[in-house]
């Protein structure tokens, strides 16, 4: 392969390094009206009257909007397919509000200082309700966040608002009570996972104008144009061929730009007045007013064999959807989808739940999407079960894990929201992945535990992990070619870069398929005018569902490029070849670049253009054995961590170079979730943290040593062998931290983050 | 408020608010690679050199700029175009929000110490945070850049 295989440099890099105009606020029109929310300072409230005329008498304020001056059609903002798994449970605006920061009303004015001046101007009296923010109370709680006859599932996903359900689920394989009554071991444990912030260093943005027809543009910091798009349409009540929807360049993702934020709003104004309008989120509105992961309650019960054989597996969910269901049903199922089947072997699997409303922060897509709670917790005691049958934990693994060649039934029964697809797995390399960790983090020389100073232990601790590549039967992508005079091609794609490459990695597939080098390959992306469709960059799809499209494209266009050649050099197509320099024939050889240009200019004057799409059949996991290796103070409590290891099967890599600084990104994240990262609210639900002075990130000095390895593999459904890696490198850190500090000085920490005062008080007599 | 200043090696002369961040005026003036993205000084993509020195431009009202220089990427096209390849070659560059704020830092960097370890670079360049690559690429970049440049 010339192409596929190789770490090239992303084709944007330098244009973004130097700092080239390319994102939603660098791209706005110069005359657009600033778009500013007025935000409720209370968890839960109704708006008994709200009067903006103050607000639209000062000075250079255009339009102002409340909940009475909007449609009133339920949506969700949930960036899914069509119908969505999400409840339509929200409106543009609405009557009541249901978390601190929550949309009261929009103003829209030609600076940003007059439309914040607005914004304080509009008067509201609210009615204070009692909020609910402890979700282990919300089932059946008397305050119901969503009395509003008009919200509705559109199709059955367990919605029962008047309990402050969102989604309930469950499924089980097997008899899980009568087998757990007869293992030799039980081991029942609860934990708990918070809510984590995306923090993309790009605020949200978006922008909108009307064309010169008349036409809604909008463009918009999102992963999901397409969805963006139909909601938008549904919302506004105009139909979707009225609007067209674009993505820049985006400042990251994690699946926090996968739900509508300013769009709506911005379209508001630009409806109203006719002028483009712009709405840039401040930190602190990302924070109060996007989404976080949904916190979980996860209670395991696992039965084994003395020998570490795992014959059940129980995992029962609770799941924070906060003030609206966005995600609610599908990030809780993949906490169930996209871990239990690592151990397919049991005799029994039951997995199972809620989803509840509170008066949080919602939660929504973050990369993982359920499978780093679920992982958390079965890492977690199956760490927890090999201590109690003094088993090496990397042993009860390899006993137990699936392998290349096996299936799970849960792969069938559990989709996103949906049944799920049959499927053998036909790459798993992970005992190469657990042989390889092992050398490089040391884990049988090193042992368990060792004191490095007085009351400071070292400890190492390990977690697998799966994914998964697109969502089956759901997610379609496509793409299109066009031949250039003088050979070069535009790909035409609706993938979504987030900042991940894909743009490039999708250029070295239909490079490698042609045959021509990257740099022939011209790529614009994410236009739901110009590009055909992608269902977004989401559920680690892009590599493997739009990688497939892009190869079919090319496949078809080199047909096309052979015919033409052979008409041109006068011979049977049968007898011609393509190397992607030229056609060759029995007597002759035209270069592309004569042939594409003659067939522009010269000669049967025609437009070469294919188009390949292909729908995802089945979704093949990427896996990953990971190890973590901290230093804990039995003083303070403090952890540090001092080495990560992880090795990843993600197929053959496209980009290699990519594809590892995808994995040492997902465990920054995710290493950001075990130690540091939470959410945290006051008791009236106003957010502590809300900018990053309160919340913690990781920053460089926090993050010593990522080692991230891939090895050998070749997933024979994947374009090239490829599998999806988007996700995976966020789904092991809590779990191994928290059974490396478990090893270390035994303090098991069953709440994230693992904090100082939570390992103090977990330490052992 | 009216203020001069030698923006990237150029004189400009900029009529600002009084309560107006750098970055505020950076950006209405067309200078678009220095970004916003946390409004409290602690993120770093917004750095800019002012008389040489690195700073947050969101903390700086941007009437303190009378009479000083101000270098962003734009004024250091050598050092930007050095360093994005060594960025590109590790995969380091991700989204791209946080890199002209790196190259700026970078360079304020290579200036002030004359071979950092992984230590220092880590220390030197904490307030410039990235959510995508987990810093390890990027270090491997900037190594590689200091390496090239001696």
């Amino acid at each position: 392969m010339n192409e596929v295989g190789k770490s090239l440099p992303k084709i944007d890099a330098l244009g973004l390094v130097r700092g080239t105009p390319a994102f939603t606020d660098d791209l706005a029109p110069r005359t657009s009206l600033c778009v500013v929310a007025v935000r409720s300072p209370h968890a839960h409230a109704r708006i008994l009257s709200i009067d903006a005329s103050a607000a639209l008498a000062l000075p250079g304020v255009l339009a102002a909007f409340t909940w009475q001056d909007v449609p009133r059609v339920a949506v969700t903002r949930a960036g899914q397919g069509h119908p969505e798994p999400s409840p339509r449970d929200r409106f543009i605006l609405d009557e009541y509000v249901r978390h601190v920061g929550d949309e009261v009303a929009i103003v829209a004015a030609e600076t940003e200082e007059q439309a914040r001046e607005a914004a304080r101007a509009v008067r509201v009296e609210y009615e204070v309700l009692t909020p609910v923010l402890d979700f282990e109370t919300a089932l059946d709680n008397p305050v119901v966040l969503h009395p509003e006859p008009e919200i509705h599932e559109n199709f059955p996903i367990g919605f029962e608002p008047k309990r402050n359900v969102a989604s309930a689920y469950s499924m089980h394989v097997g008899d899980v009570d009568a087998v757990v009554a007869r293992s030799e071991v039980v081991l029942r444990r609860r934990y708990f996972t918070q809510a984590q912030q995306h923090v993309a260093l790009e605020p949200h943005c978006a922008c909108t104008w009307l064309d010169v027809h008349g036409r809604l543009n909008v463009m918009s910091s999102t992963q999901t144009p397409w969805h963006v798009r139909r909601i938008m349409a549904r919302a506004l009540e105009r139909e979707v061929k009225e609007i067209r929807v674009v993505k820049p360049r985006i400042g990251g993702g994690f699946g926090g730009k996968q739900m509508l934020h300013g769009e709506l709003f911005c379209a508001l104004a630009t409806l109203r007045t006719g002028r483009p309008a712009k709405m840039v989120y401040t930190r602190r509105e990302v924070f109060e007013a996007t989404n976080t992961r949904h916190p979980m309650r996860l209670d395991v019960t696992l039965g084994s064999d003395r020998d570490g054989t795992l014959r059940a597996i129980d995992l029962e969910v609770l799941s924070d959807t906060g003030a609206y269901g966005e995600h609610a049903l599908t990030v809780f199922m993949v906490a169930g989808a996209k871990t239990l089947p690592l151990y397919n072997k049991v005799e029994a699997v039951r997995f199972g739940g809620r989803t509840v409303y509170t008066n949080r922060v919602p939660g929504g897509a973050f990369r993982g999407y359920g499978a780093i709670q679920g992982n958390f917790a079965l890492e977690s005691a199956l760490d927890e079960l090999a201590g109690e049958l003094g088993l090496d934990p990397v042993v009860l693994r390899e006993k137990n894990m699936i392998a290349e060649g096996e299936t799970s039934p849960i792969f069938a029964i559990m989709g996103e929201g949906t049944e799920g697809v049959e499927m053998i797995v036909e790459s798993c390399k992970l005992p190469e992945c657990l042989r390889r960790g092992k050398e490089l983090i040391g884990w049988d020389a090193k042992g368990a535990r060792r004191e490095v100073a007085p009351g400071v232990f070292r400890g190492l601790g390990m977690a697998l992990a799966m994914q998964g590549s697109g969502i089956p039967t759901i997610d379609m992508a496509a793409a299109t070619l066009k031949l250039n005079d003088f050979g070069s091609f535009n790909l035409l794609i609706g993938a979504t870069d987030l900042g991940t490459g894909s743009d490039t990695i999708l250029a070295q597939i239909a490079a490698e398929t042609l045959g021509v080098p990257t740099g022939d390959i011209i790529v614009y992306a994410s236009d739901t005018d110009r590009t055909p469709f992608d269902t977004g960059a989401y559920a680690s799809s892009t590599t493997y569902v739009t990688g497939h499209a892009v190869r079919t494209a090319a496949l078809k266009m080199r047909e096309e490029i052979l015919v033409e050649g052979a008409r041109s050099l006068g011979c049977a197509p049968a007898s011609a070849t393509f190397d992607g320099r030229e056609v060759r024939g029995p007597e002759g050889a035209i270069t592309l670049r004569d042939l594409s240009t003659k067939l522009l200019y010269n000669e049967h004057q025609k437009q070469l253009m294919t188009t390949g799409s292909h729908l995802c059949e089945k979704s093949p996991p990427p896996y990953m054995a990971a190890f973590a290796e901290v230093e804990v103070d039995t003083g303070t409590g403090e952890v540090r961590l001092i080495d990560y290891v992880a090795v990843v099967d993600c197929g053959q890599a496209i980009n290699p170079n990519l594809a590892l600084v995808q994995v040492e990104g997902g465990l920054a994240q995710g290493i950001g979730m075990a130690l540091w990262e939470e959410v945290v609210y006051g008791p009236q639900g106003h957010l502590r943290t809300r900018d990053l002075m309160s919340y913690k990130i990781p920053g460089r000095e926090d993050i010593p040593s990522i080692r991230a390895e891939l090895v050998a593999s070749h997933e024979p459904s994947g374009p090239y062998g490829a599998k999806s890696v988007g996700e995976i490198g966020i789904d092991t850190p809590p779990a191994a931290i928290a059974n490396a500090v478990a090893a270390a000085v035994g303090a098991r920490v069953r709440d994230l983050p693992v904090t100082p005062e939570k390992v103090l008080n977990a330490l052992p007599g | 408020m009216n203020i001069s200043l030698e923006l990237n090696g150029r004189h400009a002369d900029w009529d600002v608010e009084p309560g107006e961040a750098l970055l505020e005026a950076l950006r209405r003036h067309g200078v678009l690679s220095v970004k916003r993205g946390c409004d409290t000084a602690s993120c770093g993509t917004c750095t800019v050199l002012l008389d040489g020195a690195p700073v947050p431009s969101c903390a700086v009202p941007a009437p303190r700029a009378d009479g000083r220089s101000v270098t962003t990427v734009e004024g250091l096209p050598e050092e930007t175009a050095r360093l994005g390849a060594c960025l590109a070659a590790e995969g380091a560059d991700q989204c791209g929000f946080c890199a002209p704020g790196l190259v700026v830092a970078v360079v304020a960097m290579s200036r002030e110490l004359a071979t950092p370890d992984d230590d220092a670079i880590n220390h030197y360049l904490a307030g410039n945070l990235c959510r995508c690559g987990g810093y390890v690429s990027q270090t491997r970049a900037i190594r590689r850049y200091l390496e090239e440049a001696r």
